[in-house]
């Protein structure tokens, strides 16, 4: 029976070296297809019609102008008269058509009558948002009252974030093809396996007539789980067109409009401290929007456990297309809002934020050690204690310099997974597992861990993946899956071995637990010139290929859960403009054993950018009056280019207390603390808190005209 | 067909496609593959559409054939028409950089192109910058440093990045930030990408002229 671990250090090949992602020759070249790739011979294109208003009802719909059109193929009504929808963009009609210009000529013939009700798109208060507002009881830990009065100093502050969509390069969308009894998806999406039940479920066939195919997606960070009504809506379309492929994918507007938001979140918040740093009491009214589903209420005070708390959390139920995870739910805005109010904190008290930071680690928990650890790693690559200053850059000039720190948590446990691992008398191996590659780099941590674990090159293993027929794998959400395919396929790859040192064993004349895999043979370990080459070995199995499946959870403790991260931003400020650019962040994280420490670092600095994009840019800017987004494109809805980011520096914790963790999930945690960092730095900078996301020019000149942010219009 | 005033009912989503086609519309001629000369005021001038026109197109030195609409813009005529879909469709209107190819020695969004208009004239797209089954520097330097994550930006990327070590063959970090500043990427990979195009400058990314 094998010994279900990771290899100690000096016995890794491939693991936690940094190791060039395997399909990268394939995405460089334009060969990797993505669902929105796809073309299919007869292919038809999939427009649909929305609704422009943010809250009514369908009262009649006409499409005879187009059903007799030459080209239009299919046409399916989505919202039957009387359905009420609840934001712009809702879909009302799809039609499929042979070519994208006649599709959309069509769409424009549609006629579409709406009985417009009344809508609220904003959320930047909770009264003026009346019935919308929904009030959650208040939420008391410990003696708020006491620790309150206790205090030596109270400061309070306005802080908050708005609504932020996904913006997937690649929109939500699918190509299905109805064959007969049988669907196929290509659907982009990161839950290949759990894609299944939810198409058939809908369209009525059974499951197993379902199959969803998946090379490569451009992008999700939590907002293409499954399938969504348009791609159940291309599969009618297809069904109607007599099995013709309908290619149906998002145009940008509605993609940024519909397709994906994180909620929004504000809070009022009060501080109770003792002059020496001691935090004695916290207190919050916050609010946040999610759509019409409401948003979700994040958990603050954000890791620091304040013995004393009063909170009120208020939802605003409104007409904005609906909320989809992103990227660590909640945590981005939890941070934003308790790693600010702590540095105003220690800005109140004229103390460092380090210094005030690790005075009150002890109330972050069990992680307290890794967070302090961080932090001195984080201020030695920034230079905190060099270039900190008290609030307010006092250089003359108009450009302020400022520095500022956070940290977060995240939890990252492997999710369910199966793999079949096949090894052929030839030697040659394949890996199949119903997972998806969201671009973390999950085909090369595979075929890491079956390499290493078999003693064979990388390129001797097949991996195989992306396809609902493989064995079932989770969703590639909550950073779950390097923790689990990498304990499915580890467990797969030792108990195979098993099978081929017993196989191997006689030849050797020694015993299956004496033998070794190394450098692509099977060796005898007191005596490693008594070897078979791995092809010979697998001959051994005569004719039948050898399979075993792997799983997740299993035996040995492969994954586990519960990091800690650290950062610190310097940017500079233009009093005058008040343009904030970056000058460096510096990133340090946790995540027990690396895999692939190339592809985890992309992982950091990827979630640093997008940490940049929410700090300075985003924002779904909605119109109070239409209840329409006035950006739905990607002039207005703005990222971050090339050289907006400043220089960014990315630390992973590894090595002894890291590794023997096991493997725990990355993609999120290190996407929680840009906000609050960059915030930190800028209000460091300019000596007044800019109490709102993102930090773009027009607030920060009127938190500097009206002397703090906290009467800032959100 | 339908009329225009339906088309402009929508007023405010008049987009960019919607717009090239009303303008194409609005010259009221029959159906005609091909175009038909007509005079404006005393001088000939070559009308197209609206219904398909054959094209051909110079694609990575193979002369490509194709019908489409005068409204079809090069980037569609591409994906739909030619199967080359290394070129994405993100933006749609000129600002993400995805749809990246070189026409004629230039970056170019093949998004707000029409086809029609690049007939005539040299076109690489990423599919064209490998040598066999070699990499272009670029190409290579985009993997040494993994300058992608998704990989959906990247084609547009890697196309930006060959034109522009083409007219800058050492360039300074600040000319990066400012050549390359034209794609977006949103799994966040710039830092790789500055260092793909460090690498590929010392090799000279210029292998392709
Ligand atoms: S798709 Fe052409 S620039 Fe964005
Ligand atoms: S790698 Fe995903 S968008 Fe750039």
């Amino acid at each position: 029976m094998a010994e279900y671990k990771w290899p100690d250090a000096d016995k890794r090949t491939f693991i936690g070296k940094r190791i060039s992602r395997i399909d990268g020759p394939q995405k460089v070249s334009g060969r990797a297809k993505y669902s929105s790739d796809v073309n299919r011979p007869g292919m038809l294109f999939g427009k649909i019609v929305r609704s422009p208003h943010a809250h009514a009802k369908v009262k009649s719909i006409d499409t005879s102008a187009i059903e007799k059109w030459p080209g239009v193929k299919a046409i399916h009504v989505i919202a039957e008269p009387g359905t009420e929808l609840y934001w712009a963009g809702a879909s009302v009609v799809a039609l499929a058509a042979v070519d994208e210009p006649t599709a959309e000529d069509a769409m424009q013939a549609v006629k579409v009558e709406y009985e417009v009700l009344p809508h609220l798109v904003i959320d930047t208060d909770t009264k003026s948002a009346g019935e919308f507002a929904k009030q959650a009881t208040e939420n008391k830990t410990g003696d708020p009252d006491k620790g309150f009065s206790e205090a030596e100093v109270t400061i309070e502050g306005n802080y908050g974030l708005p609504m932020i969509t996904h913006c997937c390069l690649e929109p939500h969308g699918s190509v299905m093809e109805w064959d007969g009894d049988n669907v196929v998806a290509h659907l982009s999406t990161q839950a290949v396996s759990g894609s299944v039940a939810l198409i058939a479920r809908p369209l009525e066939i059974p499951a197993t007539s379902v199959r969803v195919q998946q090379d490569h997606i451009g992008g999700g960070f939590g907002s293409k789980f499954g399938p969504d009504e348009w791609d159940i809506t291309a599969a009618r379309l297809s069904k109607k067109a007599g099995g013709k492929p309908v290619k149906m994918f998002n145009p940008r507007d509605a993609e940024l409009m519909v397709a994906g938001a994180r909620p929004s979140d504000y809070a009022r918040v009060k501080i109770g401290l003792k002059k020496d740093g001691t935090i004695t009491a916290w207190e919050s009214q916050s609010w946040g929007t999610g759509g019409i589903g409401g948003g979700g209420s994040p958990p603050i005070p954000y890791i620091f456990n304040v013995p004393n708390q009063r909170k009120q959390h208020t939802n605003i139920v409104n007409h904005v297309g609906s909320a989809r995870a992103w990227r660590a739910p909640n945590h981005p805005q939890a941070a934003a809002i308790t790693m600010t109010a702590l540095e105003d904190a220690a800005a109140a008290l004229n103390m460092d934020p380090y210094d005030f930071f690790l005075k009150n680690i002890e109330l972050t928990g069990q992680r307290a050690q890794i967070y302090s650890d961080e932090l001195k790693i984080a201020a030695d690559l920034i230079d905190w204690k060099k270039d900190w200053h008290s609030r307010g850059d006092k250089t003359p000039g108009h450009m302020k310099r400022g520095l500022g720190l956070s940290i977060h948590t995240w939890g990252g446990l492997g999710h369910a997974s199966d793999c079949d691992l096949t090894i052929q008398p030839d030697g040659s191996v394949e890996l199949k597992m119903g997972t998806q590659d969201l671009g973390t780099g999950t085909r090369t941590a595979l075929d890491i861990i079956v390499a290493d674990t078999l003693g064979i090159p990388m390129n001797a293993v097949k991996i195989s993946i992306g396809d609902s027929r493989f064995p079932t794998s989770g969703g590639s959400g909550g950073s779950t899956t390097i923790g689990g395919i990498s304990a499915s396929s580890r467990r797969a790859s030792l108990d195979a071995l098993d099978q081929i040192f017993a196989k191997a064993a006689p030849a050797l004349d020694a015993k299956p637990e004496d033998l070794e895999a190394v450098s692509g043979t099977i060796r005898v370990k007191s005596n490693p010139s008594k070897s078979l080459t791995w092809a010979q070995a697998c001959s051994k199995l005569g004719a039948t290929p050898l399979t075993v499946r792997g799983k997740n959870p299993g035996p040995g403790s492969l994954t586990n859960q519960g990091v800690g991260g650290a950062q610190m931003a310097d940017v500079s400020v233009d009093i005058e403009t008040g343009i904030v650019r970056i000058n460096k962040i510096v990133a340090v994280q946790d995540c027990g054993l690396i895999i692939d420490l190339k592809t985890a670092e992309s992982q950091v600095y990827g979630a640093l950018i997008m940490g940049v994009c929410y700090a300075l840019y985003e924002e779904k800017i909605m119109d109070a009056k239409t209840g329409r987004m006035l950006n739905p494109n990607m002039e207005f809805y703005k990222l971050a280019g090339i050289g907006d980011i400043g220089e960014l520096k990315v630390h992973m914790m590894t090595g002894k207390g890291y590794d023997e963790r096991g493997v725990i999930g990355l993609g999120e945690p290190p996407v929680v603390s840009p906000g609050a960092v960059i915030s930190n730095a800028v209000a460091n900078a300019i000596g007044v808190r800019v109490p709102y996301l993102p930090l773009t020019p027009d607030r920060v000149l009127e938190a500097l005209e009206k002397k703090g942010g906290n009467n800032a219009r959100i | 067909m339908q009329d225009d005033d339906k088309m402009n009912e929508k007023g405010s989503g008049l987009s960019r496609r919607t717009f090239l086609k009303v303008s194409g519309i609005s010259l009221s001629v029959p159906l005609v593959m091909g175009h038909r000369v007509i005079k404006v005021s005393g001088a000939e001038v070559k009308v197209f559409g609206p219904g398909k026109v054959p094209i051909q197109l110079t694609i990575n030195g193979k002369n490509l054939s194709a019908q489409v609409e005068p409204r079809v813009t090069l980037l569609d005529a591409l994906r739909n028409e030619l199967d080359l879909t290394g070129a994405k469709r993100v933006c749609d209107r000129a600002t993400c950089g995805s749809c990246t190819v070189i026409i004629d020695g230039k970056a170019v969004y093949a998004c707000a192109v029409l086809a029609i208009e690049a007939q005539g004239k040299s076109i690489t797209t990423v599919e064209g910058l490998m040598q066999g089954e070699n990499l272009h520097p670029v190409q290579q330097a985009f993997i040494d440093n993994d300058a992608q994550q998704c990989g959906f930006c990247t084609p547009g990327f890697v196309v930006a990045c060959k034109a522009f070590l083409d007219k800058n063959p050492n360039p300074t970090p600040e000319q990066v930030k400012k050549g390359l500043g034209g794609n977006l990427c949103r799994c966040g990979t710039y830092m790789g990408v500055r260092a793909a195009v460090a690498q590929a400058a010392q090799k000279g990314g210029r292998r392709n002229g």
